[in-house]
């Protein structure tokens, strides 16, 4: 058919792909201008389209990045409240707790200031000594050794007697006055002590206000850069939030093996109490059951963090009044300690029948069998092991509250990143149809460049010809 | 969004609900007691202690002698199925080892070997118990000698089984002419799959593992 085709014009091959190879020429040379037109039209079209696609996913991913700020700053504002109010509720309980007590304090010094007052002056009111009376007995001593006189050295002698007497009186009174001020002064030591202490006191809660008032203005900073979508806060909240994702994710896995160990305890002896033979979809009854308790811990675990307040999952719970949620509280932990001493007690009949199994093992291999011994330790450790482990599952509540929030980011961050890629791939591909119809309308010309020649060669005679006739026109 | 919740719900309750194909396993094993095969019953005893230690909860098990006329339920020595607890499930496998060593210790010879009849049985009670994988061990050197007047020469429906030949240990006249074994063997190879079953043979039991996978 082709062949025939081919040979149309003449039989021979030559000649007649000839006369194909002219017609086809000049039909193009015919069509050129049809042609350039058609090609710039589909590939003007298809560029526009995706140009028009391409400012689309770029406004789809500004808007996803917007979100995704706003859901970041959301959180992060609300846990800068939430900090604030914490750092509030703690200085409101310091000035209730410290400096309630700071009216007495005040008492307290003041008391101890006027009692040192007091004893101040007591102490002060001391008789001074006469210093007169020395150089009497002096003058009196000399004078009796002097005279020579006996009756006037005997009556002298006597006065400087009385003198000496009335001077150790008169000391020992000044002794006993000075020790009663001593006693005055030292009995004033522990009102100085007091009110160092109590200033003391009040310097530290002073201090420790000043601390917390340091702590909320740095909140505070952070609060006012979040309210102003600063750039530098949402790029270090998404920083953060990515790393809150990878350390709750490795904690999730951690926490999924821990899980597979609590189903190992318990699937066997499930299989005593629901049967091993039935099936739900593809998996053993038994197996869904322990699961299923599994899943029960968890869930459980995960109220019980909500009645806490630990995490925030269930908005629901959290606004409960406190009475309420002490009664959620007390529930879950109850449900959860039963399954834990559910699970407590499985484990233990998973070792007893392990051991009945390695029993029968032996019995069957033809082997003597052995009572092992310290047998009670696996089994002591496996009950230990089955009733702490749902209580560890339910620490889960924390980092899956993470993963789910940081979850979102990622996805956020992930879908941002991909729309972006796309809206590039999509822009490359715009320019791309753009020069693609260039070069076809050149190829298109390089097979019909003869007449093209040929047409520029006309053209340019035609245009030597008219241009001297339009200089005489001028001229 | 509801639609694909309330219909991957639906689903799951078909699936939960339905009763699932059966995953267990039917073994029915023939021991020959003809003549001095009955030495080799210590064999078989390894070997029935291995299917106890490898059959669980749900699977059956028969132990059945072939003696002059086989398709008969006085030649089974011990059936059970066992239950869904563990625990019961260890209580059956050791009653049933015990009826097992109280027969190898009794044991007397029998004249004849009715093989077919034996395979006939076993295809009967493994069908009945509706086990997804059913198989027939023959503890035989698959010499068959039947009492005169015995017809045995049809078809055995064995579809969806699998028949294990264990042991068959080679006859005194199988050494003066082994094609005498390769006949025997070959032509219980025919019968069973003419039957629909699948054939194995197995003479090492060093590698009992190869008798029940998955």
């Amino acid at each position: 058919m082709n062949q025939n085709l081919l040979l149309l014009w003449n039989d021979s091959m030559p000649v007649s792909l000839t006369i194909w190879l002219l017609l086809t020429v000049t039909s193009m040379y015919l069509a050129r201008d049809l042609v350039h037109q058609l090609v710039f039209a589909t590939t003007q079209a298809l560029r526009v389209s995706l140009k028009h696609f391409y400012r689309s996913l770029n406004i789809l991913a500004t808007n996803i990045r917007k979100r995704n700020n706003e859901v970041l700053l959301s959180s992060a504002r609300e846990a800068t409240e939430k900090n604030i109010e914490r750092e509030f509720h703690r200085v409101n309980a310091m000035v209730a707790k410290d400096l309630s007590g700071y009216p007495a304090t005040q008492r307290k010094v003041n008391d101890a200031i006027k009692k040192i007052e007091e004893d101040f002056q007591q102490s002060t009111e001391t008789p001074p000594l006469p210093p007169a009376w020395l150089d009497a007995i002096e003058s009196i001593a000399v004078l009796s050794n002097n005279n020579g006189d006996a009756s006037v050295a005997k009556v002298l002698s006597h006065i400087q007697k009385t003198l000496e007497s009335a001077y150790k009186e008169t000391l020992n009174e000044f002794r006993k006055t000075s020790l009663s001020r001593h006693t005055i002064l030292k009995n004033m030591l522990p009102n100085w002590r007091t009110i160092s202490q109590s200033l003391h006191s009040i310097d530290k809660n002073i201090d420790g206000l000043d601390k917390r008032s340091q702590i909320i203005d740095q909140q505070m900073e952070k609060y006012e850069q979040i309210r102003n979508h600063d750039e530098i806060i949402c790029r270090t909240l998404s920083s953060s939030s990515m790393t809150q994702f990878a350390i709750s994710t490795l904690i999730l896995i951690i926490a999924t093996l821990g899980g597979i160990i609590n189903f190992q305890l318990i699937a066997l002896p499930m299989s005593e109490m629901v049967g091993g033979t039935s099936q739900l979809g593809p998996m053993k009854t038994s197996d869904v059951a322990a699961l299923v308790i599994i899943m029960l811990e968890i869930a459980m675990g995960i109220f019980l963090m909500e009645s806490l307040r630990i995490t925030h999952l269930f908005p629901i719970i959290g606004s409960m009044d406190d009475k309420m949620r002490r009664r959620m509280l007390i529930i879950t932990l109850s449900i959860l300690t039963i399954l834990a001493s559910v699970e407590a007690s499985l484990a233990y009949m998973r070792d007893l029948l392990a051991l009945d199994r390695e029993t029968l093992s032996q019995s069957l291999a033809g082997a003597a069998v052995v009572e092992a011994e310290l047998r009670w330790i696996p089994s002591i450790g496996q009950m230990i092991l089955g009733f702490i482990l749902p209580f560890t599952l339910a620490f889960i509540a924390i980092p899956l509250e993470s993963f789910i929030q940081g979850l979102r980011t990622i996805m956020g961050i992930i879908m941002y990143h991909s729309i972006q890629i796309l809206a590039f791939s999509i822009r490359v591909l715009a320019n791309l149809f753009f020069r693609v119809g260039k070069i076809i309308n050149t190829l298109y010309d390089v097979v019909i460049f003869i007449p093209l020649q040929i047409e520029k060669l006309f053209n340019h005679r035609k245009t030597k010809s008219i241009d001297p006739d339009i200089e005489t026109i001028h001229s | 969004m509801k639609r694909i919740i309330l219909l991957s719900l639906l689903i799951f309750s078909i699936t939960a609900c339905s009763e699932p194909p059966s995953q267990n396993k039917a073994v029915y094993m023939l021991l020959d007691t003809s003549g001095t095969y009955t030495q080799e019953l210590d064999k078989a005893k390894i070997i029935i202690n291995y299917l106890l230690a490898t059959l669980d909860a749900g699977d059956s098990l028969a132990i059945a002698r072939i003696d002059s006329g086989s398709f008969s339920e006085k030649d089974l020595i011990s059936k059970v199925t066992f239950d869904a607890r563990p625990s019961v499930v260890n209580e059956q496998k050791r009653a049933f080892k015990r009826k097992v060593d109280i027969f190898v210790k009794n044991v007397k010879s029998s004249s004849y070997t009715d093989i077919t009849g034996g395979v006939l049985q076993a295809s009967e009670y493994l069908h009945e118990t509706g086990a997804k994988n059913k198989y027939i061990l023959i503890f035989s050197d698959l010499e068959e000698d039947l009492v005169k007047g015995h017809v045995r020469d049809f078809s055995i429906p064995l579809v969806e089984v699998k028949v294990v030949a264990l042991n068959v240990t080679k006859l005194r006249s199988d050494n003066i002419d082994p094609r005498d074994y390769l006949n025997r063997v070959a032509n219980w190879q025919t019968r069973v799959h003419e039957g629909g079953g699948k054939w194995q043979l197995l003479n090492d039991i060093e590698h009992l593992e190869k008798i029940i996978q998955g």
